[in-house]
């Protein structure tokens, strides 16, 4: 349902104005308008009227297990982001640190939604834009076998999910603290054929995907992600920057903010001072590379990946990257696992505060919580990738706008479409959403 | 045959697919509620015989019209089954699945037009009689 207009309001000043009033193939509802007057850029803005849903106002009054299972249903593509995020930060103000399977067995999950969701988003949504087609099913007709694989590896994040979380759509198996039940061990085992097959493919479509025509557009990023330790950061670690920063999780509202803006329903995040900075798989990539497995960073050097990505467009292909290293891990973790003594830690509800952050797969998605003395919730802050990225898609739209003003209008919307569906926003996450409007005068 | 009845309890006339699949598994017909991801549709379509799918749909007619497309036999047009939040939906996975070659030897799909389709909302008279109408035929189906 987009819609191009090209209209000269005033006969003086002869421009463009270019709209799209609800964007396909992203999670939720949006809209973009750009005006341009003698080829400068007047306007760049990216709307999300997804209406706002009021999460941490109703969650007020719960008791903190609650947290998990209410928050997941802020999206259907990445409950696990919500459940564990909630999680994370309900255990730094109860105290509770978990038994090193339990959060083996996080981990899992947490690959399998990234497989999931880095795969739909890929093959089905983003994949069609650089072979200008306009549906996933054009893509199909002419790539039948890479839609069969990606399909199969979608499945494949979809059943981790079941496995672990006893369904793949807001799984219910998983609570502050752990797990209600760890998964037998030859219920993870069944797995292991599929996920040697997800590392042949997740490969296999990611050297698919690097023929493809790239736009030629660079920006230098702020790359925020979190970084662990002991691995390629997802669901446990700091917060770092490829400028310097290295926080701890709580430290969070001291060097970023959220803004409410007149145009949108989701509030823009931004750093301390006013700068827009990118979350998600290329923040990742730019500053967790060398942790990638051996076999994912010669995948990523074979498909032309540098040290850094720059270029926006290659989101498609760190996405890709990121899959073969899930099913990797998700190998490694499966093959070790060892049916845990106990699934949950013991928790006394007590008052306090505490913070939790984990890597979505479109981003860092930071949870704040106070509680009372009885573990209800008194205060609740969750800050999603597609609010933090807000700004950044509209920098990255007037950069791409600028280099492609000779584009007739039809063509220029296309590549505006494209630049927002790099960030695989998640417009119902966000809302607190899209429709395109290039407005030329 | 399985019928599927795609769509979201919560928002009105989007119900109407859900609804569809509860009457009919009540009544001892296969019937299971999906939500409008496309993807998960394609696993349900593969390997079967025969699938019949309801969802609401958004084009413009009267609220409560029905309209039966056999998705063997013509393309499904995507512009009215698009209201779903996820952009990967109804007609994307029938056409997806025509273009892989996993199309099922038998598949109809019936829309019932909303006419709202607001969180809350409650299910318009004419959307609930269209819904009866829909059962009695697939059950004159089975």
């Amino acid at each position: 349902m987009s819609r191009v207009e090209t209209r000269n309001p005033d006969r003086d000043a002869p421009g463009r104005v270019i709209k799209v009033d609800a964007l396909a193939r992203v999670e939720g509802e949006g809209a973009l308008y750009v005006r341009v007057r003698d080829d400068l850029i007047e306007d760049v803005k990216f709307r999300i009227f997804e209406p706002p849903r009021f999460f941490e106002a109703l969650l007020r009054g719960r008791p903190y297990s609650d947290a998990p299972d209410i928050t997941a249903r802020i999206c259907g593509i990445c409950p696990i982001a919500y459940m564990l995020g909630a999680s994370r930060a309900m255990e730094d103000a109860l105290g509770v640190v978990l038994d090193a399977p339990l959060e083996d067995l996080r981990r899992l999950i947490y690959c399998g939604e990234w497989i999931e969701s880095h795969v739909l988003h890929a093959a089905m949504l983003h994949a069609p834009d650089f072979l200008g087609m306009p549906d996933a099913f054009a893509f199909a007709k002419a790539n039948p076998d890479a839609v069969k694989a990606a399909l199969r590896l979608k499945k494949l994040g979809n059943t981790i999910l079941e496995a672990v979380g006893g369904r793949a759509v807001h799984p219910v198996n998983l609570a502050v603290g752990g797990f209600y039940r760890a998964p037998k061990k030859h219920e993870l085992q069944a797995l292991l054929p599929e996920i040697e097959f997800g590392i042949e493919a997740s490969a296999t479509l990611a050297k698919a995907f690097a023929g493809f025509d790239f736009p030629d557009f660079d920006y230098d990023y702020t790359c925020v992600s979190m970084r662990s330790d002991k691995a390629y950061a997802i669901e446990e670690g700091r917060l770092v920057s490829n400028r310097g920063l290295d926080i701890p999780v709580a430290a969070f509202p001291d060097h970023f903010f959220e803004e409410h803006v007149a145009h949108s329903n989701a509030l823009h995040g931004r750093m301390r001072d006013g700068s827009p900075y990118l979350v998600g798989p290329i923040a990742r990539y730019n500053n967790n590379a060398g942790q990638l497995s051996p076999a994912a960073r010669d995948l990523a050097r074979e498909i032309g990946l540098g040290a850094t990505v720059t270029n926006p467009f290659k989101s498609i292909l760190v996405r890709m990257v990121e899959t073969f290293h899930a099913c990797e891990e998700s190998l490694r973790i499966v093959a070790g696992y060892e049916e845990p003594e106990r699934a949950r830690m013991p928790i006394e509800p007590r008052a306090g505060k505490g913070s939790g952050v984990t890597e979505a797969p479109r981003g860092i998605c930071w949870h704040s919580y106070e509680l009372d003395d009885e573990g209800r919730i008194v205060g609740a802050t969750i800050v999603p990738p597609t609010s933090q990225n807000q700004p950044q898609i509209e920098a990255d739209l007037a950069g791409v706008i600028a280099r492609n003003l000779d584009l007739d209008d039809e063509a220029l919307k296309w590549r505006c479409e494209q630049t927002i569906r790099n960030y695989d926003p998640c417009i119902s996450c966000a809302t607190h959403f899209l429709d395109l409007t290039v407005d030329r005068v | 045959m399985l019928v599927i009845g795609v769509g979201n309890r919560l928002r009105g006339d989007d119900a109407a697919g859900p609804i569809v699949a509860e009457r009919l598994a009540e009544m001892g017909i296969a019937a299971i509620e999906r939500d409008g991801d496309g993807t998960r549709l394609l696993e349900t379509m593969e390997g079967a015989d025969e699938i019949v799918i309801v969802d609401a749909m958004r084009s413009g007619a009267a609220p409560g019209t029905i309209r039966r497309i056999d998705a063997v036999r013509e393309p499904v047009p995507a512009g009215a089954f698009h209201y779903s939040s996820h952009a990967f939906g109804v007609a994307e996975a029938i056409e997806t699945a025509r273009a892989i070659g996993i199309l099922p030897a038998r598949l109809v799909l019936y829309g019932i037009e909303g006419a709202r389709f607001d969180f809350g909302a409650p299910v318009d008279a004419a959307v609930a009689e269209a819904i009866a109408g829909v059962v009695s035929e697939i059950v004159g189906r089975d």
